[in-house]
């Protein structure tokens, strides 16, 4: 099956039913994106698939056939909202914190402290109360949060 | 520049933005097998032979026959098996592994354990074992009762939390050098590393234990994760290949420990001035099926229990009870958040029976600098009870609003409130603790500076960067220049668990007198001269007990702690009249702490906690069902998100403890123990007398006052 990961056109030969986060962590070798629940409440194996945010435990790799689908690997380590959780102590322990950057990326721009509770209210963190993560966001409102890392 | 004090870059931070941190379910080896656990299904009985439909010859299989050494899982009891032999105590307790190279197979594989069930102990005040039992009083309780103006009496019940790791328990085990390695998502490495001598019975240096990456622990990775490597490293050594097993959500819940429910009840005497001189308290804690650390949570919660309070007469009594349900064990907090939501609501209630205000109830009988606590410790000049409540109230402008929410209602029938809780936590491991531990910690010099050698942890709270910067600081170097070597037994000192908020003062203050050595030694020398002249020099220290500490471990008199931390909590909620939902708004957290090495660190903690005490207050209810827990998922065992957490407004008061690095104290666990009773006392004001956690709207409304039924007008 054909799809782009991470901005790059790449052929994978993997049973069609198979959860998208396992494809990416076992046949695609990208161990970034984590499993919290297995039953999509986490939010901790979010990815992006056209752009939108999505669980990828709940997701049968069918779907992403000729489809785009980006993950924390895509970022590069340098994406500002990633520097930018680094500093804010937005991410603790760090499990939660792929899935969250990844579902922070779909937040409209300049976003309100509502916009980002609404947009994260599907990641579970249990480390930091989420105000570090806010305090990252709100900290890269004005830069880039636009830049939303490879199409 | 100093380091300590400011917010450096933590150590673990860009690895885990990137992704690229790796976590145990990240690792592979070569060959590497499955392992499944199978598990009882009674809570009591025999197990007897097992069956399958499947060819489990195909499969690697181990059971309690296959243990060289003892099958015991080594804490403080040796009560509780590695795999169950015949008896069975909870349900899922491990009764046979089986591994396979191919996981869907594995997990397909029908296995049955032929079980006899007998009568179970569900409720602790059924059961007739104890596990643990403790006495702590000073001074004359009846007596004191007795010349009381007033005697309020209630009884307090909190329930079971799940610690919630966002990262489920994992292990993989790899055969090698003739015994095993161990990579774990762990809080104790030296834990895990004795349980494995033992039960494989291997000469300590053929067992070696890393700790993988560790996606949250809160206490839940620190003694479960010894049964779940022995099972790894059994098959493991059976199969001369490495073992992964990693739990999916529902056999975490399903299997591994629970913050320990309790019941506590109060008789306190209390004069008409608002002076509390006398204090009758029962502690019961639900232990499950094994001891596990049940004697250290009930000995914590105990010495918490009173609260930061000077009362002249306090008698503690608590027992720990089995039962058949799967072994509670550490949570964050470790028994303290238990008895001080008993106490802060208890205060509370006693304020309404004096019709005091509840602030100044407190400010008369807080603990004062030398003041005694219930185990007769006098509290030093860093005792800020008075200082953390005055604070929070400023800070919230708790009387405006609490003026304003009497009986007033927004939002078409919505109604406000708001409430507080004073509390405090222990520092270190409890009494003679520390000195039996006797952790060590070194650093070594490298060619661009040191690098630090520990046991402890990282979970999440920033063991490698606090670390980095005590010892840059007490060297006079830069943070960039001191370095943490990987947790792994073979190659550091037993630093002790990384657990009872001990990691930055006690193990951090073992740290810096191996920086002061090293100064001294280097007299002057740079690093790097030093370095070229005497090579990679390690200077390893042990703790030592500050002078004046005293314990009586038999009397349970004297110093339990170096110190404690103390706070306040304020806490603001909505409250639905028609469905009784509570929306908790706003939570002013004022800690005092010590010195926050790293502000951002500190703040870090003080948030997480304050949001996973707000889920144990409101929501996270574990249903236990015949013994098990009933909702083992996420989809209806739910902590808090970004919606349910309110606002938390946190501020930092420091008063330096004089043994700890740089003035810090412990942190990681004071924050859970406020928020609880800081909401059910906001309930209060609503006219809804709340005794139970978690105050979910069925509790609510079975307690709710006849007024509160009645419609918005």
């Amino acid at each position: 099956m054909q799809f782009t990961l991470n901005g790059t056109q790449i052929t994978i030969d993997a049973p069609p039913m198979k959860r998208l986060l396992d494809v990416l962590r076992q046949e695609c070798g990208l161990t970034g994106t984590k499993e919290g629940c297995g039953e999509g409440e986490c939010g901790a194996c979010t990815v992006r698939v056209n752009d939108e945010a999505v669980v990828s435990c709940l997701v049968p790799f069918a779907h992403v056939d000729n489809q785009r689908v980006d993950t924390i690997e895509g970022l590069g380590g340098e994406h500002p909202l990633q520097r930018a959780f680094a500093e804010a102590g937005a991410a603790q322990c760090g499990i939660c914190t792929p899935g969250m950057i990844m579902a922070a990326l779909t937040l409209p721009q300049n976003p309100s402290l509502d916009d980002i509770k609404q947009g994260l209210a599907g990641n579970l963190c249990r480390c930091t109360g989420y105000e570090a993560i806010y305090r990252a966001i709100i900290a890269n409102r004005g830069s880039r949060i636009a830049d939303r890392g490879p199409a | 520049m100093p380091s300590v004090g400011s917010n450096v870059l933590r150590k673990d931070g860009l690895p885990k933005v990137a992704g690229t941190a790796k976590y145990v379910d990240d690792l592979t080896f070569p060959g590497m097998l499955y392992g499944r656990t199978i598990r009882s299904t009674i809570p009591r009985g025999k197990a007897e032979q097992i069956t399958s439909q499947f060819d489990l010859t195909q499969f690697v299989i181990a059971t309690h026959a296959d243990i060289a050494g003892e099958n015991i899982v080594h804490l403080i009891t040796d009560d509780q098996p590695c795999l169950v032999e015949h008896e069975i105590r909870h349900v899922a307790e491990p009764i046979m592994l089986i591994a396979h190279e191919d996981p869907e197979l594995l997990w397909s594989a029908n296995v049955h354990v032929v079980e006899i069930p007998e009568e179970p102990v569900l409720d602790p005040l059924l059961s007739t074992v104890i596990q643990a039992e403790l006495i702590i009083g000073g001074g004359d309780v009846v007596a004191g009762l007795a010349s009381a103006d007033l005697i309020v009496e209630g009884e307090y019940r909190t329930g079971h939390q799940e610690q919630l790791y966002i990262e489920t328990n994992g292990v993989v085990a790899v055969p090698e050098n003739g015994g095993i390695t161990l990579h774990g998502s762990i809080q104790c490495p030296f834990y895990v590393h004795r349980a494995l001598v033992r039960i494989l019975r291997l000469d300590p240096d053929k067992v070696r234990v890393i700790q993988a990456e560790t996606g949250g622990g809160f206490g839940g990775k620190e003694e479960y994760p010894s049964i779940l490597a022995a099972h790894a490293a059994l098959l493991a050594l059976k199969a001369k290949r490495p073992v992964k097993m990693v739990y999916d959500r529902v056999e975490d819940m399903l299997a591994t420990t629970k913050r320990h429910p309790f019941i506590v009840r109060h008789r306190t005497g209390v004069m008409r001035d608002g002076r509390m001189v006398a204090a009758d308290i029962e502690i019961i804690a639900d232990g499950g099926a094994y001891v596990t650390l049940t004697p250290v949570v009930l000995s914590r919660g105990a010495i918490h229990a009173a609260g930061p309070y000077n009362i002249p007469s306090v008698r503690i009594h608590g027992r720990a009870m089995m039962t058949n349900t799967p072994p509670n064990g550490a949570f964050r907090g470790f028994g303290a958040p238990q008895t001080q939501f008993a106490m802060e609501v208890h205060v509370d209630r006693i304020a309404n029976a004096l019709g005091m205000d509840a602030v100044e109830l407190r400010r008369i009988n807080a603990l004062r600098p030398g003041a005694a606590t219930a185990t007769g410790q006098r509290l030093g000049p860093d005792c800020s009870a008075v200082d953390v409540l005055d604070e929070a109230v400023r800070r919230s402008d708790y009387y405006a609003k609490r003026a304003s929410y009497t009986a007033d209602s927004v939002n078409g029938g919505i109604r406000r409130g708001i409430g507080l809780s004073l509390y405090y936590h222990g520092s270190g491991f409890t009494g003679a603790g520390e000195l039996k531990l006797a952790s060590e910690a070194a650093i070594e010099l490298t060619p661009n500076g040191v690098r630090v050698h520990v046991a402890s942890a990282e979970i999440g709270q920033g063991t490698r960067t606090i670390h980095a910067q005590i010892v840059a600081d007490a060297l006079g170097i830069s943070y960039d220049q001191v370095e943490t070597a990987l947790p792994d037994t073979s190659l550091v000192p037993d630093s002790g668990p990384t657990v009872a908020s001990r990691t930055c003062m006690v193990v951090g203050g073992i740290l810096q007198r191996c920086a002061g050595e090293l100064k001294d030694r280097l007299d002057g020398a740079s690093l790097g001269d030093y370095y070229r002249q005497h090579g990679a020099v390690i200077i390893k220290k042990q703790y030592e007990r500050p002078k004046g500490l005293i314990w009586d471990e038999d009397t349970y008199r004297g110093d339990a702690y170096g110190t404690f931390a103390w706070a306040c909590d304020v806490a603001e909620i909505e409250f639905d009249p028609d469905t009784y939902e509570v929306r908790p708004v706003r939570l002013t957290a004022v800690s005092e702490i010590g010195k926050a090495i790293h502000p951002v660190l500190v703040q870090g903690q003080i948030e997480g906690g304050t949001a996973q005490g707000v889920g144990y207050a409101l929501i996270e209810t574990v249903v236990m069902r015949d013994g098990a827990m009933a909702n083992s998922q996420l989809t209806n065992y739910t902590i808090p998100t970004t919606l349910d957490t309110p606002a938390i407004d946190t501020f930092i008061l420091e008063r330096p403890y004089e043994h700890g690095p740089f003035g810090a104290k412990g942190v990681g666990e004071l924050p859970i123990d406020g928020p609880a009773p800081a909401l059910v006392n906001a309930l209060r004001q609503i006219g809804l007398d709340i005794c139970e956690l978690p105050a979910t709207p069925e509790v609510l409304m079975s307690h709710a006052p006849a007024h509160a039924h009645a419609p918005a007008p």
